[in-house]
């Protein structure tokens, strides 16, 4: 066996996102040494794609804004399962987390008086997103990298050593965290280029590996999603809250195949954009739920008129929360009053002269015009939902970001929360950088105030270097690229968009099988950069994860947010004072409800009485 | 609507490799890396390829085809004929790691010796006040997606390997003239890109510009007027005299 290659960091961060990122700054601005090991190269993760912007209270635009807004419409878009306190740490701080980006070099689009330029989107009451045309996320990441070069600079003015204190390594896959007792005491993994073992020893770990949705077939997600992150705290100890619960983004390109999934930003409704089916109707206007009428325009007269005057119209019912958008959709398409290619219609070109669509929506223009020969300015796109953000993940502790196992924390889209039932279009790259400096900070606290580091015994190591090379050792079994195909078809047929018990059952009846071949995965070649390897190790967690997601779905008997039941269309008031949380039992899942936190009683006050009453049982509100 | 389409694939890895032949299954509405993909799932599942979004934002599958760099995400079938042989090569200009994957390290190195986003000292956060007109110059050189197309095409360090120590590339002379442009940033850049950034070994052919998937100007936008201010403060005889005189 060649000899393993060894580090020893205070605080390891998995995943170079926004939420990574962020959180790797803070520890090291801690003075922590701090280590981020990521799957792709460094600047590549998902969060690039992120296009929309980041939602923050300024009031740049609309004055009126504030943190009680942003707060009340995180509830009211989460269905108020959310994490009170998540919310209201995130109302709260992310202006600060976008001012702060401007010290680092970011460059906002500008209002006419020079502060940062917020457009309008779904849910939001105000013009609330911080961006930069439609390439919000790109600049997220290039900031949030050229600070972390900028402090490798420190550094080597310091020490003659640009990773002294904080050391990127790229294209490395984690496969198992490492504890000592209960405690994290490191990770070991592989790196993608060679194929050898790494182990590293680190007392704290923040994970910040993004979502799942590379289990569902139609995805705006990269391979990176394959739930890596949720499935490393459950083998950890850890549990997952919220599985259930999965954001269809309404607004997917729908062909050619090949591209199928591919997202297409809210903001171009945000930006006047409208639906329209195959006669040519807005639709939308016929999909406003009970809960919302008396925000959304009933007629297109008076939500066209919002554009320019906020303060005396209502938003036009395009602007709904993305659950609600994405289920329009859905049954549009189902009463076949869809496009010929099996979506509905998004058209800007009558809404926006060409020369403002290039501008506001240059990166549209281009993906359309390059992939699917469709001009924007001048042709409708064809639009369908597609899997692109889960709401569960880790359960974690709202102020510090910290698991139920010591040293392990989450931030971002893998720890669970913060969104309730369905997050809004925004409030991603904000609760990234929010929640990714509060776990690097909580984090550093942690390592502090240890006593004795944990140390790692080499019998875990061998057994995490077997399980990875598990795969080689076997001959003339699954390949693990059919295998991915089944899964993803499964959980997109079965667990999708509207969901019945019998189908989940299904669902559940199919993983088992694919859990059992997948015990028989085989890939050829050697250990040096073989996708077919890392897809087989990818596949472990992806398994675990869909597990997760089609127990706790199969459970909840409502529908709400992002869980649509069509044996249970009804929103449950006494479901949402529970949560559905996940753990490891034996090789599958266990799923069991636990109390919701009462939501603190000066939150509540934001409310009105009357809306309160269409999400809280009568008890709560006596 | 498919056919079988004839693909010529570079295997190997830093010991040498070869082209290999492949007749693979080509769809209607696909591009490059789908056939990439295909050819790992049915017949060289250890085929190495690098790649993220698959939708042109992450700058991840640079390579070239038919000798042109391209993004194998944003090169659609449908741009060539069935009968065509499609030949995919990696990226000449850096090491091979193995297949399509090279190491892009190079840049990463180059990236660190730009000196960073230099803030003013007297504002806080929140208080930046800038004017769209004056941040769209330094946007547009943002809207880079580090494909690296351009470093890869640039003939400074395409056949020059001894170049590599002293030239940075289009892309990192780019930031620096990004950086030079933030309205601001405090930092004087101008001596910096001649001297520490090899900007005079660019003589403006623009071929970074033709490749870059992002349509950015780099040439026009970011190069040249990086020369001119090079220019104006090394050969205008009178700063010339002032330097010479008061020592700056």
């Amino acid at each position: 066996m060649p000899e393993l290659e060894r580090h020893s960091f205070d605080v390891l961060v998995i995943g170079a996102g926004g939420a990574g990122l962020r959180a790797a700054i803070e520890a090291r601005e801690h003075g922590l040494r701090t280590a981020v090991l990521c799957k792709s190269l460094f600047g590549k993760a998902h969060t690039v794609m992120a296009e929309g912007g980041i939602a923050a209270a300024m009031g740049n635009v609309n004055s009126s804004d504030s943190w009680q807004v942003h707060f009340r419409d995180t509830m009211r878009g989460g269905k108020f399962l959310n994490n009170w306190r998540m919310a209201e740490l995130h109302a709260q701080e992310a202006p600060q987390r976008v001012w702060e980006l401007e010290t680092y070099g970011a460059l906002f689009d500008r209002t006419k008086d020079g502060r940062i330029s917020q457009r309008n989107f779904g849910g939001h009451e105000y013009p609330r997103l911080a961006h930069v045309g439609d390439r919000t996320g790109l600049e997220l990441i290039r900031t949030l990298q050229q600070k972390i070069v900028s402090l490798q600079q420190e550094d080597f003015k310091e020490f003659g050593d640009y990773e002294e204190r904080l050391r990127v390594f790229q294209e490395f896959t984690v496969t198992d965290l490492v504890k000592d007792g209960d405690r994290i005491a490191g990770a070991f993994g592989y790196w993608r280029e060679s194929g050898r073992f790494v182990l590293f020893e680190a007392p704290a770990v923040i994970l910040a590996t993004g979502g799942i949705g590379k289990s569902f077939k139609v995805t705006s997600n990269s391979w990176e999603y394959t739930g890596d992150g949720h499935a490393l705290a459950m083998r950890a100890g850890a549990s997952l809250i919220n599985m259930e619960f999965i954001q269809f983004h309404p607004t997917g390109m729908v062909w050619p195949p090949s591209v199928k999934g591919i997202l297409v930003t809210e903001s171009v409704r945000g930006d006047g954009g409208v639906l329209r089916n195959s006669d040519g109707k807005r639709f939308m206007f016929d999909y406003i739920p009970e809960v919302f009428k008396d925000k959304y325009a009933d007629n297109e007269e008076e939500g066209d008129r919002w554009y320019t005057d906020q303060a005396n119209n209502r938003r036009p019912p395009e602007l709904l929360p993305r659950d609600e958008v994405a289920r329009a959709i859905n049954s549009e398409v189902k009463a076949g009053r869809g496009s010929p290619h099996g979506g509905v219609f998004l058209d800007v070109s009558t809404r926006l002269p060409a020369e403002e669509i290039r501008k506001r929506l240059p990166s549209m223009h281009h993906q359309f015009k390059e992939l699917a020969d469709v001009d924007i300015t001048a042709q409708p796109m064809e639009v369908g939902p597609t899997c692109h953000y889960v709401m569960g993940g880790v359960e974690v502790d709202p102020d510090t970001g910290s698991s139920s196992v010591a040293g392990l924390y989450a931030a971002g889209e893998v720890s669970g929360g913060m969104h309730g039932s369905n997050r809004l279009g925004g409030n991603s790259l904000s609760d990234l950088l929010v929640f990714g400096r509060r776990a690097g900070a909580g984090a550093a606290e942690y390592v502090r105030a240890m006593t004795d580091r944990p140390t790692v015994s080499e019998d875990i190591v061998t057994e995490a270097r077997a399980t990875a090379l598990k795969p080689f050792q076997t001959e003339g079994g699954e390949n693990p690229y059919t295998l991915h195909m089944e899964l993803q078809q499964s959980m997109n047929d079965l667990v999708g968009i509207i969901r019945r018990q019998g189908e989940m059952e299904e669902a559940l009846q199919r993983l088992e099988k694919l859990k059992e071949r997948a015990q028989s995965l085989t890939v050829e070649g050697h250990q040096q950069f073989n996708p077919g390897w890392h897809l087989a190790l990818d596949l472990r967690n992806m398994l675990l994860v869909s597990e997760c997601v089609a127990k706790a779905a199969l459970l909840r008997t409502e529908s709400r947010g992002g869980h649509t039941r069509d044996d249970h269309p009804v929103m449950d008031a006494e479901w949402r004072r529970k949560l559905l949380v996940c753990n490891v039992d034996g090789d599958g899942v266990s799923v069991e409800e636990k109390p919701q936190i009462p939501i603190r009683h000066d939150l509540l006050d934001l409310f009105d009485r009357a809306e309160l009453e269409k999400y809280l049982t009568a008890e709560e509100l006596s | 609507m498919s056919y079988q389409g004839k693909f010529r694939v570079w295997r190997g890895d830093d010991s040498g490799g070869a082209l290999e032949d492949f007749t693979v299954e080509v769809n209607e509405g696909e591009v490059v890396l789908d056939i990439i993909h295909r050819l790992q799932a049915t017949q060289a599942p250890d085929l190495a390829v690098r790649w993220n979004c698959k939708a042109g934002k992450c700058g991840s599958c640079s390579a070239e085809i038919n000798g042109r760099p391209r993004l194998l995400c944003m090169t659609r079938m449908s741009t060539f004929t069935e009968g065509e042989t499609i030949t995919v090569t990696p990226m000449r200009t850096f090491p091979i790691i193995r297949d399509l994957v090279t190491d892009v390290s190079f840049n990463y190195t180059k990236a660190r010796e730009v000196p960073s986003f230099a803030p003013p000292k007297d504002l806080a956060p929140g208080e930046y006040r800038m004017q769209q007109v004056d941040v769209e110059r330094s946007q547009e050189f943002r809207k880079c997606i580090e494909c690296f197309l351009c470093q890869n095409t640039c003939h400074v360090v395409r056949d020059h390997e001894e170049n590599k120590e002293a030239f940075s590339g289009p892309r990192f002379l780019m930031r620096v003239a990004e950086l030079e442009m933030h309205p601001l940033d405090t930092a004087d850049r101008v001596d910096q890109a001649q001297e520490e950034h090899g900007l005079g070994l660019c003589n403006i052919t623009k071929c970074c510009s033709e490749v870059c998937p992002e349509h950015i100007h780099i040439t026009d936008n970011a190069l040249i007027p990086m020369k001119e201010r090079v220019a104006d403060r090394k050969y205008d005889p009178i700063v010339w005299l002032g330097n010479k005189l008061f020592k700056r």
